[in-house]
Order: C-alpha cells, then structure tokens, then sequence
C-alpha cells in the first residue's frame, strides 16, 4: 500500500497542546503482523475518510498484557497494565478505539480495577457509530450479492455481548450475509485465543481453526469476515489447509468497509 | 399397638431427614474449605438470575428437546411434591387422605388427577432421557469420564424416579374409596382393572406397599442426592445466584499480585527493607491453585452443582478437536478431589492429613489446562452458571507463577513481552512502522 495515511500521535497532539477525540490502541498483532498490519491501515483509512480526530501512541504503545494474563502470568500482565496506564493517564485518555477483541476486553474490563479507566470501543462498533452519525458514507459495491460469513470473536460475542454491531456494519457491504450454525452465543472459537496463538495446540485428532473453517465452509461464502486479527490469522490458515484459498477470502470488516 | 406404624413412620422420617442434614452439613463445611470470596455486590440481578436461570430453566431450553422434557421433570418433581405433603401428615397422625377432610372433593379430585398426569409424563420423559444416554448413545453420554460410577449414577437416578412414580399410581388404583370416589383417577381408573378379580384385603395390602415403599423411596432418593451427581435439583438455586456478574470476558485481577507489582514499580520502595515486625511469620499467599483448597468457595459449590450433562463439553473447542481437556471432566475431577479431603478430614479427627495428592496432577493434568483456549463456551453452555473456566485459569496460574512451568514457546512469547513488549521479538521502536509500509 502506498497511499498516505494520516497518523497522528499522542506527542505531536501534546505538542501542539491539543487533545484528540479518540485514541485508536493498535495492539502488538496490529503493530507486527504483516496480516494485521493490513487491517490497521485499512481501519486508518476509514478514519482519515470520516476526519475522525484521533492519535495512536506510536513506540510509547506496549502490549496490554492480555495474553500473558490468559497464559497465567499475572505478574506480567499486570506489569504491562500498570505501565501502559501511567502512559495513558498521562495523556489522559478518556476514550478507545482498537480493533483487537483481546484488547478491547482488557483495557475494558480488566485496567480498571489497575486504575485504568477508559471508555473502550471495538472498531466495528466504532465503525457503526460512523455510520449512524453519517460521517461514514459507504457506496457499497465492491462486495454487493457476495456471500459473506461472519465468524464471531470470543472475547466480543460471548467475553461482551456484542454479536450486533459488527453484523449491522457488514450489511452496508451490500453482501449476502450468512450464519453459520455456530454464531453469536454458540459461536465457536478459531483456536487462538488463550495464548493458544503462541504455542503448539495439544494433541488431538484436528485443529481447532480446520474445524471452524469447516464450519464457515458450509455456508459456501466468497467472503469470511472477522473482527480480531488473531481470528483472521486463524481462519486463514484453515482456509489454506482446506485448499480454498482461491474460492475464498478471509477479511476484517475494516478491510470490507474501507473497500466499499 | 395401634400406634405402632405411626411410630415406625416418624422414626423413618427423622432417619431420613437427620441423616441428610448431616451430608448437607458436610457439604457446607466442604465449600467452606475454599478461600472466601465476595459476592454482597448487585443483588438484584443475582436474584433476576436465580429466577431466570434456575427457577425459569431460561438456559436448558436452548437444547429445545431435553429442555422441554426436562421441564416436565422438574415441574413434576415440584408438583408430585405437595402430595409428599399429605403422606407425612397421614403418616404421622394416622389419616388416610387428609387432604379430602379439608378440601372439597372436587378440589383434592383435580390436585391428585394434576399429580397423576405429571407423573406419567415424568415417566415418558424419564424413559427418554433413558434411551437417549442408554440406545441413542448421545455423544455428550459416551465421553471417558461419564465410564463407571458417572454412568450408573446417572442410571440410577432414571430407575429411581421410574419406581416412584410408577408406585404412586399403584397406590392410587389400588385404593377402593378413592377409585369409588371418582374425583381424581384420571389415569389410575386405567390401572384399576389390572387388580381387578383381588380381594379387598389383598388390594388394602398392595395400596399399603406401595404407599410406604413411595414415601421410604423419596426419603432413600433425598439421602442419595449426596452421593450422585443429582445434588443440582437443590444447588441450581444458589449457584445461580452466585454466577458471574461481571462480562465473561473479564478475568480477576489477582490482588496479591498488584500489592507486589506496586512494590516493584515504586520508586520510593527500598528493596532491601526489612519485613514489618511480626510480617515474617506470615506464610505468602499461594499464586493460583493447585489444590481443590486453594479455589474460592464458588468454584467448590460450582464443583458440587455440577450434574454432568456435558453441555460444556459438547461445545468445547479443544474437546470437539479431540484434545484431553473436559469442562466437565474438570467439574468432576473437582468435586472429587473436594471430597477426597472431606473424607480424610472426617477419618483424622477434623484435621486435614496429607494424603500426598492435589487436584494438580493427580487429578486434572497440564495438558488439559494448556488445551484451553479461554473461549468461555463452556460458560455459556451451562444451564447453571457454572465457570469452569476460572478453575483452569487460577491451576494455569499456579502453574506458570510458582512452577515456571509454562509451555516453552509461551515462555518466548512471555520473555519477547518483558523485553520488548510485545509478543514478538519486535523493537519496540517499530510500533509505528506499518503507517508508511
């Protein structure tokens, strides 16, 4: 990608001794992954396009702490927590914006009780406000009468209730939107989460990505949606390992949204 | 003399109930071994959740087939009760049928036809869940740790209700006052000519059987309770109101850790200061669980709660992928353990004896707890509230903060975020390189 993408952060913004809207928290998937890295620029995208004002805090970021917490290493997490809050109240955030689920649940509802708060938004139900509010116009005919499924993050379906805001947000693609069998509350997980990412899964008869891929599979989609870069991350290695990779495409809705 | 079966009928009752108490009893102090844990905040919704969870059975119903049949058991066991009722008070004070002195007869006619119908539903639905886990051989019933006692257990308590409901129609068509009456024989008239060419001495007797054997046979089925699987019928209530408040997503923030990381972080702490005079004799308090001990009070009611259904299981990512982990093996395996030290603590005079066992090893394994993928399915499959997701993740925290004994590549991944924070081995100068990539 060659376009130039407004990225503002934290110090320029207390620099010029203003203050933004909104902090976009990239995540170390975001930051890193050269996957993810694509739905943050997507995500950008549809920031600059809305002029939302917000900044990111750059190298000053750190991991939340999030996986070593679900890893079982309380000490580092709330280690990261407590360093990353200094900064943030030092800034003082008042409002979050990031389009990883894991994040999204830690800065939520886990810095609090660290002295973090913060009102924390996913980037699909941030996206919807856009919408709503009109400052997001989508014409939406890049993905019109695709097929498109979407699998639900764990940490924001059933870790916070969201199933809504990011199926509302996929309409405006204009796609067939199809459910699998397991969505929403019964939605099943892609195999990443619980530090799972990091390490080699357990020994069993299949992997948990191949299994939901199948699942998403059955629907028969163009197109499988995420929310959550280590989903996206997931999804498409089963979707390789299924051989599909030429039928079907796995897409955060940032990506979908920005491309319509 | 005449006395004598009132008597003897007291007596069976206060040996039912006075042993019962006594297991409760136990049960209670059980929990209690278990680290103490707040849950004085949002009362309202606890009580909204007990009601709707448990009271309403809001959560079996999303298995539509076994939530319908298990709401006609359960409306029938509450109902059939009141007649329970009116057996104690003709047991003890010598009455037969009670409830036609202070009820009209068409009143106490529609009660016990109300009572006979739920009882043979109950007994439709019973023998369906017996062909479900015995002919249909339901995934969720043939799972390794549902082999032996589980299995039994699970079938006795099939076999029990079958023979209590099936003795409280006996007692009804054999009683020839109540068949003559008319008023309330609704399916006992169609078991009444199965007698019939029978002496009425020898249908008195038969009522009599059935009678004591039906009142004998709940008091045997209270007394079970303690020892199966069954003890949800009472527990559901409290361990729903008990369940998690707070999103699902949300794991405690252990507070120990926060006072030490605090300590850490503060510039002003000096590290070589002497512990507070009299701070030394305190033992530190244990990172995570490795014992059914070590686990709050909740997670030990959820363990005893626990009726091993599977509907956790059944949704379990790792488990559907043929991994070891077990939501439900979890449960069960803590339960267990729970009782182990109940029993070694009543056989060594109130005291706790190591046993050199613990639930960490000896009863759930690293590799079932490192199989989880902290999904919360299994939280939101359990139509009682249970967590047993907390439980995993306070024996991975034992694991990791006072073994080391994370796997390795999450000890890179955990290093990768002290050293540069992040997962990867990243600079963390570099965060902001995706925005000209």
């Amino acid at each position: 990608m060659s376009e130039e993408l407004k990225v503002p952060t934290m110090a320029e913004y207390m620099a010029e001794g203003k203050q933004p809207e909104i902090l976009f928290w990239v995540g170390s998937a975001g930051s890193y992954d050269d996957r993810a890295k694509k739905i943050t620029r997507a995500f950008v995208k549809i920031l600059n396009k809305a002029n939302v004002d917000f900044a990111v805090l750059g190298a000053e970021e750190s991991n939340t702490g999030d996986v070593a917490k679900r890893a079982g290493n309380e000490f580092l997490f709330q280690m990261q927590a407590m360093m990353n809050i200094e900064v943030l109240n030092a800034y003082e955030v008042k409002r979050i914006v990031t389009c990883d689920p894991h994040s999204f649940n830690c800065l939520k509802n886990e810095y609090p009780g660290l002295g973090g708060h913060y009102d924390v938004v996913h980037h699909t139900q941030f996206i919807k406000q856009l919408i709503s509010e009109g400052k997001l116009t989508i014409e939406g005919n890049t993905y019109k009468g695709k097929r498109i499924t979407f699998h639900d993050p764990c940490y924001l379906g059933r870790g916070n209730g969201e199933y809504e805001a990011p199926r509302d947000v996929l309409k405006h693609t204009n796609g067939n939107i199809l459910e699998m069998k397991r969505h929403k509350r019964t939605g099943m997980c892609c195999g990443a989460g619980g530090a799972q990412m990091f390490k080699e899964p357990e020994k069993g008869d299949m992997d948990v990505n191949v299994l939901r891929t199948e699942q998403a599979l059955e629907t028969k989609p163009d197109i499988i949606a995420t929310g959550c870069p280590y989903c996206n991350t997931m999804m498409t290695d089963g979707v390789k390992a299924k051989e599909k990779e030429n039928e079907v495409t796995v897409l955060d809705i940032a990506e979908l949204i920005a491309n319509s | 003399m005449e006395y004598i079966p009132n008597i003897i009928f007291a007596a069976i009752l206060v040996l039912g109930i006075g042993y019962f108490t006594r297991n409760i009893r136990k049960l209670i102090r059980n929990i209690k071994l278990g680290r103490e844990v707040d849950a004085s905040d949002n009362k309202g919704e606890r009580w909204k959740n007990m009601a709707r969870i448990a009271l309403g059975q809001s959560k079996m119903v999303k298995r539509p087939i076994a939530g319908f049949l298990h709401i006609i058991v359960y409306v029938g066991f509450i109902i059939i009760n009141i007649e329970v009722l009116e057996i104690i008070i003709d047991g003890l004070f010598g009455t037969h049928r009670i409830g036609l002195e202070v009820l009209p007869e068409s009143v106490y006619g529609f009660l016990i036809g109300a009572f006979e119908i739920l009882a043979v539903l109950v007994l439709v639905s019973v023998i369906a869940f017996w062909i479900r886990r015995n002919i249909i051989k339901l995934r969720r019933f043939m799972a390794n740790e549902l082999k032996g006692w589980p299995k039994s257990d699970a079938d006795i308590i099939l076999y029990f209700e079958v023979v209590l409901m099936c003795l409280f129609l006996i007692m009804n068509a054999t009683d020839i006052p109540f068949q003559n009456m008319g008023h309330g024989n609704i399916i006992s008239q169609f078991i009444a000519p199965w007698f019939e060419g029978m002496s009425e001495g020898t249908l008195h007797i038969i009522e009599r059987t059935a009678w004591w054997l039906h009142i004998v046979g709940i008091l045997i089925f209270l007394n079970y309770l303690y020892f199966s699987k069954h003890l949800h019928i009472l527990l559901a209530f409290p361990n729903t109101y008990y369940g998690r408040v707070t999103p699902k997503g949300q794991f405690n923030n252990l507070e120990a850790v926060t006072n030490e990381v605090k300590l850490m972080m503060d510039p002003n702490a000096d590290p070589f200061a002497a512990p507070a005079e009299g701070a030394e004799e305190e033992v530190p308090e244990k990172f995570g669980a490795s014992d059914a001990t070590d686990l709050n009070q909740i997670q030990l009611l959820n363990a005893y709660t626990c009726t091993e259904c599977g509907r956790c299981t059944a949704e379990c990512p790792a488990n559907l992928t043929g991994k070891k982990l077990s939501p439900r093996k979890i449960m069960m395996d803590t339960r267990d353990r729970l009782e182990d030290i109940g029993k070694n603590i009543d056989a060594n005079n109130g005291e706790f004896k190591d046993d050199g066992k613990q639930l960490l090893g000896d009863y759930i394994t690293a590799e079932e707890l490192w199989a989880c993928t902290t999904c919360n399915a299994c939280v939101e499959a359990c139509p009682v509230s249970i967590d047993p997701l907390s439980i995993i993740m306070d024996m991975r925290r034992y694991l990791v903060m006072e073994q080391s004994a994370a796997p390795m590549e999450l000890n890179t991944m955990m290093t990768n975020i002290e050293n540069n924070g992040a997962p990867w081995p990243y600079n963390q100068q570099d965060r902001l390189n995706w925005k000209d990539e």
